[in-house]
């Protein structure tokens, strides 16, 4: 069983959360010409490191608030959880 | 290579099995090889089966990390089957149905090939449309398929939850009657036997550290135990895929994710179809042992630790007992995970790349196992003609460029729901 911290709510268990995937991942800037590469990189190819890893979490069955968290994909470890706002770089 | 058959049993037996021949070499690593596989799994090993089989090209290594048929080969839940809706996916999988019908006397070892029907139960009117759907599509591609509805399903399986206050009634079932299991670890151990008796060298405990790479060509790769050249590699490292290619400077359409199951204690013989529950993710069958083989769920986070979470395991059996309410009394023997490949649309990739000289076999999910002789068979080709199969044409990996997805789930990106 994972604990997770919300940094909203505090530590909780894993089954009142929700996964959403790579956070360090960037939409293309809208107002500019967006070669068909990019957007091919942004919507399909992941980075799908061993090791820190920062992810998005949703809290659904709690506050509902996303925030981020920094967390071992080879241990399981959740090292550190983010309000969305933070800019905390890569994590690795 | 010694034939396996009721006479060397006999032989064997006389002599208190002492003088059996070991099944493939414990070979040192050569300078050079024509063709390396990395990833001595299901894949890696069939490829280069059909290598040396199909294309006479002997000169070849399997380079394996660990020990072979340690993967997900051996961790998956065995079932084989073909039942999709797209094309691409029918005829691909369906020549690897074929392949699965004589594989024992092709391998001369039992796989132990049980087509014991694949039921797919509906719960709904709607999924009976769906299913009627894929069905039609799966016999327009030749491959047998039977529409049940419930009172078929009560005579198959009268054990399941039928009553009148059941959650999700079953309503039908898609039915593919040579759908089924085999045995998984002797598919490894079947195809290890047979490429090192065509001359291929299985090198376990051989882990690839980094690739040598001139000019955009392979020259060789770089391991625990050497440096080994070679023209040609074919990567069949499921997981570990993204950890390779990063040594390449590539990036895929790739996440890891764990996937679990597991076994309860071994019963009498009580289910002899495989079924899947319509209303969530859960899949059961029983093994020869008696044990009732089940999975589910991914785990639902980027994971490369082939192991995972109860939560999971808790909401897989929760399914299972609605199903089936006599599962409530069975003891749990043992789960475990492995770490699926899960591509951006649900499909595999099996292609060449921009290096030349390095093959890509990847982005399996969790439905890897049933396509082992077919992956194998095609990813043989790609390699040896440096051309795809048309089996394997429309699973190239330009296809997350130019559109043409076989997105037989649906769900977009967000692998870790499928």
């Amino acid at each position: 069983m994972l604990e997770i911290k919300c940094p909203y709510c505090g530590k909780r268990s894993q089954n009142e959360f929700a996964y959403g995937g790579d956070a360090t991942v960037k939409r293309p800037e809208l107002n500019k010409e967006v070669p068909d590469e990019e957007w091919d990189t942004f919507v399909y190819y992941r980075k799908n490191p061993r090791g820190n890893h920062l992810e998005l979490w949703h809290h659904i069955s709690g506050c509902r608030q996303w925030f981020k968290a920094k967390r071992n994909t080879a241990t399981h470890e959740i090292i550190d959880t983010f309000e969305l706002s933070d800019d905390i770089g890569d994590a690795s | 290579m010694k034939k396996y058959s009721v006479f060397s049993l006999i032989k064997n037996a006389l002599s208190h099995h002492q003088n059996w021949d070991v099944a493939w070499r414990d070979p040192e690593p050569k300078k050079e090889y024509e063709v390396i596989i990395i990833g001595g799994g299901g894949h890696g090993l069939a490829t280069a089966y059909y290598l040396a089989k199909n294309f006479n090209i002997r000169n070849v290594a399997i380079l394996e990390k660990g020990w072979i048929g340690g993967g997900n080969v051996g961790r998956n839940t065995t079932i084989l089957r073909s039942n999709y809706m797209y094309n691409a996916n029918n005829l691909f999988y369906e020549e690897g149905m074929k392949m699965w019908r004589n594989l024992s006397q092709e391998l001369n070892y039992n796989v132990m090939y049980s087509p014991r029907n694949i039921l797919n139960l509906a719960h709904s009117d709607a999924q009976m449309n769906a299913y009627s759907r894929r069905g039609n599509s799966m016999r327009l591609n030749g491959i047998d398929a039977q529409l049940l509805y419930r009172e078929d399903i009560k005579k198959i399986i009268p054990f399941a939850d039928f009553s009148s206050n059941c959650r999700f009634p079953i309503f039908g079932a898609l039915r593919q009657p040579a759908g089924g299991t085999a045995r998984h670890d002797a598919v490894a151990w079947g195809y290890a036997r047979g490429a090192d008796d065509l001359g291929v060298d299985i090198i376990q405990n051989c882990e690839v550290t980094g690739f040598d790479v001139n000019n955009g060509k392979i020259q060789g790769v770089q391991t625990s135990r050497g440096n080994i050249k070679t023209k040609k590699i074919g990567l069949c490292v499921a997981g570990s895929t993204s950890l390779l290619a990063e040594k390449l400077n590539m990036t895929l359409p790739i996440e890891a994710h764990v996937l679990q199951a597991c076994v309860s204690e071994p019963i009498k013989p009580l289910l002899d179809q495989v079924v899947t529950f319509g209303a969530g993710h859960f899949y059961c069958s029983q093994s020869d042992k008696g044990e009732m083989v089940m999975g589910g769920d991914l785990d639902g986070y980027n994971s490369y630790a082939q192991r995972g979470n109860l939560p999971t395991i808790q909401h897989v059996l929760t399914e299972g007992v609605a199903l089936f309410p006599n599962l409530s009394r069975l003891k749990i023997l043992r789960t475990w995970g492995g770490i699926m490949d899960m591509s951006m649309d649900t499909s595999p990739i099996i292609d060449k790349t921009h290096i030349d000289g390095l093959y890509l076999n990847c982005g399996w999910c969790y439905g890897g196992f049933k396509a082992t002789p077919v992956s194998g068979l095609t990813f043989a080709h790609t390699i040896a003609k440096d051309e795809v199969h048309e089996l394997n044409a429309p699973f190239r990996l330009d296809r997350f460029h130019t559109g043409h997805l076989i997105d037989e789930k649906g769900i977009g990106t967000k692998t870790w729901i499928s």
